[in-house]
Formats: C-alpha cells, structure tokens, sequence
C-alpha cells in the first residue's frame, strides 16, 4: 500500500533518525493504520513526548503536539477533555512513557481516557545517547550501565493492565502489517489503549549490547515473537525467552471523556 | 458600571469567580493549601455551565493538561502554592515558548520548600519572574484585595488570550483566605474581550509580522506545536538568527502592549519625602499608614501599590525617585522586589527595605515606625 | 456602634467558630457595613485551637487583622488563657462558663455564660453553640440590626437547619438579657 502523502509532511523530511532505526517502520504503520481506520485529517491529533520517537509528530500532517519530556499523556488528557470528539495518538519513546512519564501513563490506564498511546520501545534513551530505561532487559549495557543493568524491566502491557488500561497489544518493526492492524484495533477501542512497539536501535543499544545491526535485529525480534494465539498452545519452556505478540487484553469498561460529558450534559444540560 | 448587592467574598472564590466571568471553561489541578478553595469552587461551579473540571495526578500534568485544552479552544486556569507552583515551572516555559494562553494562581505561602503551609508570605517574587529556565517573558499580578483578585483575574484571562502568553496571578495566603465585602458586576455587564474568531487565509501560527490569534486543533489548520525554537509554522528550527530573532518576539509582544499590562497605582503627596513601594497583601499595611499620615496628618508621604509586579514598573519606579527622597519597600520575604526597586531608582533616592518573614503580615505599625524614622 | 469594631472568636477546632465569624460578616455586609473576616487554618481546624477574626467599620478597612479587639468571645480555657492577656480595658468579653472557668478579673467587662450547655440542655444540639453565642455577642454589642442578622443566620446555615439556627441565635439574646436560670426555667415549663 502506498503511503498517503497528505498525511506525511514531505517537506520537512529526511527525517533525524539514524540508519537503521526502527521509528520511520513505526511511524509508517501509524500513518497506514490512520488511513485504514478512515480518520479525516482535521479530527486526529498526534501528541508526542521527548525523544527520537516523539519526533515523529513534527513529519505527520495532523495538528501535531511536540510535548515535554514525560508529559504527553497529561498534554493529551487536557486536549482530550477539552475536545472529546477528537482522536488523539500519543507517541512515546520506553523511557519517555515508562519512566519521567510513569505517573502519567498509569493514570491515564486508571481513568480509561480515550488516547491511543503508541509506545516505541528500543530498550534505551537514544536521543541522549544510550543510558539504560525502565524498559532494559536485566543485564543489558547502557552508558550508564556499563556493565549491564541490575535493575528489572517493566512489563509495560501488564503494568498498564494493572493500571486499569482497556487495550493492550504489542508489535515490533520487523512485522509492521501486523502493527498497522494493531494500531487500528487500538484507535477503533474505546478507552485507554497501548501498543507496544518494539524497534530496533542499533546505533545505542544493539552496538554495546553486540546484538548486531538493523538487519540481525530486526531478525532476532521477529524470532522471539510469538503470537499471543500460539502461546496458548505452548508450554512454558518453549515460551522462555519469547514474547508475545498481538492483543494481549482487550476489555469493555466506561470511557471517562465520555462519561464526564455525559455527566454534564445529563446533570446540567 | 451597574453594581449589584455587596457579597461577602473570599479571596480565593474572587479568583475562580472572576475567571469563569471571563470565560474560563476548564481547570485542571492538585490539591494544596492555601490555594484548594479555587479548585473546588471551579468542581462545583463548571460543570454547572458545561465546563470541564479535572484532578490530576500532579501538579506537573495539571500544567499540561491546562495547556492540552487550551490547544483544544478552551481558556483555562490552574491554582497551586509554592512547593506545586515549583512543579510546573518546566511547562509553564512549554506554554511561554509555544505561545499558548493559560492563567496560573500561586497562592503564595511560607517557604522554602514545605515550609509552614497556612502562613502567609511573598517569597515567590522572584520565582515567578524566573522559575522556568531561560530567558522568557512574564506576565505577573499581585492583589491586594478581594476585589482586586476578581477584576485581575479577568484581565489576566483576557490579557493571555490576546497575547498567546500565560500569566500569573501570585496571590499570597491572606488575600486568598481572607472574606470582605465586595461588589462583584452583573454577569454580562462586565467587559470580557473575545479572541477574534475570523481566521485570515495566510493565518500563521506563529505569524512574525505580530499578533495573531490562536486557531485551536480540529478546525484544518495543519501546524506544529512545540517547545523546541520553531518558525513561523511551528517546525522546530536551530537556526541562530532564526533563534534570536524568535526570542525576541517573544518579549517584543509583551514591551508592545507595556501600558495595558502594568497596573498601578499612586495615592499620596505629589513630592514625596518618603515614599513606599508595595504589591499584594502588605499594599493594605501601606495604604492604612499612608491615609492616616497624608489625609490626616498631612505628611509628605506617598504609596505607589503594584498590581502588575512583572513587567516590573520600572518607568513608574523612576518617576517616583524624582520625587521622593525615600522609598521603603515593605516585603514578606528577605528582600526580592527591592532589588529591582533600587535597579530602576539608580540612586536618585534611598531605598529602604522593610522585610519580614515569621508568616506574619507587616504590620501598619512597623511601617509608620520606619517612616516616622525618615521623616524626623 | 463605634467606628471600628474588631471580634476575635477563639476556642477549639470543631466548636463552629469559623461559620460563626463568616456568618456575622455576612450579616454586617448584609447590614451595609465594610468588613473583612480572617481565620487561622490548618490541621488545627478539629480539635485544636482556633481563632477567626472580623472587623466591622464604617471606613475601608485596609490593615485585615485584628490587633486591638474590641469583643472577644472564649470558648475553651486554653484560648481564655491565651487572649485574654491581649485585650485592652473596654473590650466586651464573652466566655462560654461551660468551657472557661476563669480566674476573671473585675475590672475587665467579662460576661460569663453557659453558652454550649444551654445549646444541649435546651436545644438539645450542642453543635448550634455557635449561633448561641453570635446571639450573646449581638445582644451585648448591637454590631449588625438584629433582623439582618437573623435573616443571615437562616440563609447561611446547612440545608435545612435554619430554623434551629435561628433559634439558637435567639436563645442567644435571652441568656444575655434574661440569664440561664430563667430560660432552664421557662424550658422546664413547657416541657411540663
């Protein structure tokens, strides 16, 4: 499928990322994903925080809001709010989302508020260079863990589950078809949704980590996915060291944008 | 201006009664004393008239989500106090750097830090001129009544609206807490400015030629909002000229319209010997002082209260030194606005300063005493 | 009424003196007086101590706080013993004598009253000791019109409770004017 131009800021392309790297595949499933779902132009907003991913905002023909470090979500709660007629795409790097931006990110789960969190997770800050996020496997270096991080990864999608997140799924740059339609189940759901996509940086974290380059990553992600379906008929040893892939949880519960203005509207109307 | 019956008022209700007269319809927040009473006056009030009122996790979100809704159309409003005012610095100068409009309250307590949260105090002076990183402009204002709060609570909405530009409302905690009578306009009566509606056909967002409203997200104008230095359309720019002329128009706007955003006011001798400086709750020390010795006593005293106190006065400051041989400052802090006090005055008279800091207000005692010592 | 009145009501937390001090502003605005009211707040709202202050003037009242009062209201011992040493000779002091049991000194006004144990005896609601006490404050001072003030204390009581407000308040006066045995003994007939 040919990307829409409309929905691209041609212009301001080349883009600053680095070869290799996984955003352009993400960014790209979310302007097919937007475009399948049928959005008009004038009623989507993309949010994005601070990092390479949420620079994605400044080549995406939308309204576009380029954030602060962490805040996005809470940007986005305020639009949301203000304009409930809206569809609003809130773009965050691992780091952005899950650590200067956590508050934020299990609030929004806990409220249900309808954004559509695309969370690009590469497992480290690459804008400043390679220091280790919440999102870190256990014993992977960073500039700031030279000899391999000690601390424990988030499970994101459970800890936004946990948070009271109504949509969870997870995808990866190297199947982006899937990440488009993973994408477009999320904008179609009612409620606060994440996607988790996993992407490659091979610059900062694949090179210390001698995970090799773009091409053996994007590789090994595909490899260690399994679909969530699959799983389910796999035991636990076959599972060791995989993850799963495709929506993990999808629930039915009030939408608070909605609610609060029904509220007003039937209170006051 | 057709006045109703008085009503006996609150500072702080003055304030989110004055906001929803000009046309604040969201408010977002964090609980914290001496600031509350705005954020559950605005949970009952807006909802009542459509609006939206939201707590927020933080008092950092609670800054977002106040510029989030402005991007949305909405004008908006947030009240925090000191320890929360100090967690919203970094998107305060998001708001100031991508020019959208929002009123923030700071009730202002004993600090630093936790400090003591029920007493009053003015030691976020110069915090509100510089809190936020970097060289930006600020719009600040300090009443020193419950009426005050109310009609520049209206112009800080209507004033940040028509220049992109948050502005600051620093209450302290006797002028939030404290009850007097007041007469509050007719709804409707009051003069509430509308931000223009019509969208010229080369709208830029960020229009280098000067002023040019805000077109909130939704309504087909594609643009680019961010914190980074941007061009005319939003797109982020690091280019040095670009960067120094863009910073400049930031504070150009702001030196354009100087003289509908400095508030102040003279009462006293026309060729002061003493004379005093004052803003917010301690105006009121000053001006019981002032009356009795000018009015009665017919001393050579005056009082030049600041309502706005950034952009400081400085034109007003150095009329006053020409005049007055003295000028006491009178603060509740060690000493902030003296210092740009003695900045503008440059000598021409001596600046005293007046300070307190138990959590107790200056008393009109201690003022009179000080200038009892300068005129004798 | 003089020119300048400043009321200090002190005693515990929880004892209602805050909705008192708003209610007699209310009620001096409503009188087309200028005031300002002014507390002390915090975590000392229950139980702790309290202290609200208004000032009722014919001028503008510029300086907020109360500095010389010229009515003080006690309603525990600790804020007897605490404000009392700050009043000046022509103060009318007002103690609830259910709370505070002096030492009183004779050349100070001091009218000792069993505010609380009127407001439980006879109205059998110990939290309207408040009104009560307005109504004493009003009786001994005549700071606001009575009507006003009884009007005020019905439109700013909790839904509902007007009516036992106001008659709280007009207890009030009759233990100022009549004194407590005389309304233990009116009470005692009608309940008869």
């Amino acid at each position: 499928m040919q990307l829409t131009q409309d929905f691209l800021r041609t212009k301001k392309l080349p883009h600053i990322w680095c070869p290799g790297c996984g955003n352009g595949i993400v960014t790209a499933a979310l302007v097919r994903a937007i475009e399948r779902a049928g959005y008009d132009q004038r009623e989507v907003v993309i949010v994005s925080g601070i990092g390479c991913s949420s620079r994605a905002a400044g080549y995406l023909n939308f309204n576009t809001l380029h954030t602060t470090h962490g805040r996005a979500l809470a940007f986005a709660t305020g639009l949301k709010m203000a304009r409930p007629e809206l569809t609003l795409f809130v773009i965050m790097g691992d780091g952005d989302c899950s650590a200067i931006g956590g508050n934020h990110f299990i609030h929004s789960a806990r409220r249900n508020i309808d954004l559509n969190a695309i969370v690009v997770n590469n497992h480290i800050y690459g804008m400043t260079g390679g220091q280790h996020s919440p999102l870190t496997p256990t014993g992977m270096k960073a500039t700031t863990a030279p000899g391999g991080t000690l601390e424990r990864a988030f499970d994101l999608l459970e800890l936004a589950k946990g948070a009271g997140a109504t949509f969870g799924a997870r995808g990866n740059a190297a199947q982006p078809r899937q990440l488009e339609q993973l994408i477009t189940r999320a904008a179609k759901h009612k409620g606060f949704s994440v996607v988790e996509a996993l992407s490659p940086c091979p610059i900062a974290y694949g090179r210390r980590n001698k995970l090799g380059g773009a091409v053996e990553m994007l590789k090994g992600m595909k490899e260690s996915s399994v679909a969530v379906e699959r799983a389910a008929e796999m035991d636990e040893a076959d599972l060791e060291g995989k993850t799963l892939n495709g929506v993990l949880f999808s629930i039915d519960a009030p939408e608070f944008s909605s609610e609060y203005h029904r509220m007003i509207k039937k209170d006051h109307g | 201006m057709a006045e109703t019956k008085p009503v006996l008022m609150q500072g702080n209700e003055a304030c989110a009664m004055g906001a929803i007269s000009a046309g604040v319809r969201f408010y977002a927040g964090y609980p914290i004393t001496p600031s509350t009473e705005v954020a559950e006056i605005m949970a009952a009030k807006l909802p009542e008239i459509g609006g939206v009122f939201i707590q927020m996790e933080d008092e950092i979100a609670s800054m977002a989500a106040v510029i989030g809704a402005s991007i949305g159309g909405m004008r908006t409003l947030t009240a925090t106090s000191g320890p929360g005012f100090s967690l919203k610095q970094e998107n305060l100068g998001y708001a100031i750097m991508a020019e959208i409009p929002c009123v923030v309250v700071n009730v202002q307590r004993m600090g630093p830090s936790t400090g003591v949260p029920t007493a009053p105090a003015q030691g976020d002076v110069m915090q509100a001129r510089w809190g936020t990183h970097g060289d930006h402009p600020i719009i600040v204002f300090s009443p020193s009544s419950v009426y005050e709060t109310y009609y520049l609570t209206i112009a800080a909405v209507n004033l940040s609206q028509k220049l992109r530009q948050p502005v600051i409302m620093l209450l302290d905690e006797v002028i939030g807490h404290m009850r007097e009578k007041v007469f509050i306009p007719e709804a409707g009566k009051l003069l509430v400015e509308k931000s223009s509606d019509q969208i010229p056909s080369d709208w830029k967002p960020y229009d280098e030629k000067g002023l040019t409203p805000l077109v909130p997200f939704g309504f087909g104008h594609y643009y680019h909002v961010t914190g980074l230095f941007h061009d005319q359309y939003g797109f982020p720019t690091g280019d040095p000229p670009h960067v120094e002329r863009a910073l400049d128009r930031l504070h150009a706007k702001l030196e354009k319209y100087r003289d509908e955003i400095v508030l102040t006011n003279y009462i006293g001798h026309k060729e002061p010997r003493v004379a005093i400086v004052a803003y917010g709750c301690t105006v009121r020390s000053a001006r019981s002082v002032v009356k009795k010795a000018y009015w009665q006593d017919r001393l050579p005293v005056g009082l030049l209260s600041l309502q706005t106190i950034w952009p400081f006065p400085a034109r007003e400051i150095e009329a006053l030194a020409k005049q007055a041989d003295v000028i006491i400052v009178p603060e509740m802090n060690m000493g902030q606005l003296v210092g740009e006090v003695e900045r503008y005055v440059c000598g021409q008279a001596k600046v005293v300063p007046l300070n307190r800091y138990d959590g107790e207000m200056i008393t009109p005692d201690q003022i009179s005493e000080l200038i009892g010592r300068w005129l004798s | 009424m003089a020119k300048r009145q400043e009321i200090l009501l002190t005693g515990a937390g929880g004892q209602g003196l805050i909705l008192a001090s708003i209610v007699l502003a209310a009620a001096a605005v409503n009188d087309n007086k200028n005031v300002v009211q002014t507390q002390s707040y915090g975590p000392e709202a229950r139980g702790g101590a309290s202290m609200s202050g208004v000032i009722i003037d014919v001028d503008t009242i510029e300086y907020p706080k109360v500095t010389r009062p010229t009515v003080l209201l006690c309603m525990n011992q600790a804020s007897y013993n605490k404000y009392l040493p700050k009043v000046e000779p022509g103060c009318v002091i007002i103690t609830d004598s259910t709370f505070v049991s002096g030492p009183f000194k004779e050349e100070l006004q001091i009218k000792s009253l069993p505010i609380t144990r009127m407001a439980k005896e006879i109205l059998k609601r110990e939290v309207v000791a408040n009104m009560l006490a307005l109504g004493v404050i009003n009786a001994a001072t005549g700071l606001v019109d009575r009507n006003i003030f009884r009007e005020s204390v019905y439109n700013m009581a909790p839904k509902g409770s007007g009516e036992l407000n106001q008659e709280a308040f007009d207890l009030g006066y009759r233990l100022y004017e009549e004194g407590p045995e005389q309304l233990c003994r009116d009470a005692a007939q009608t309940s008869r």
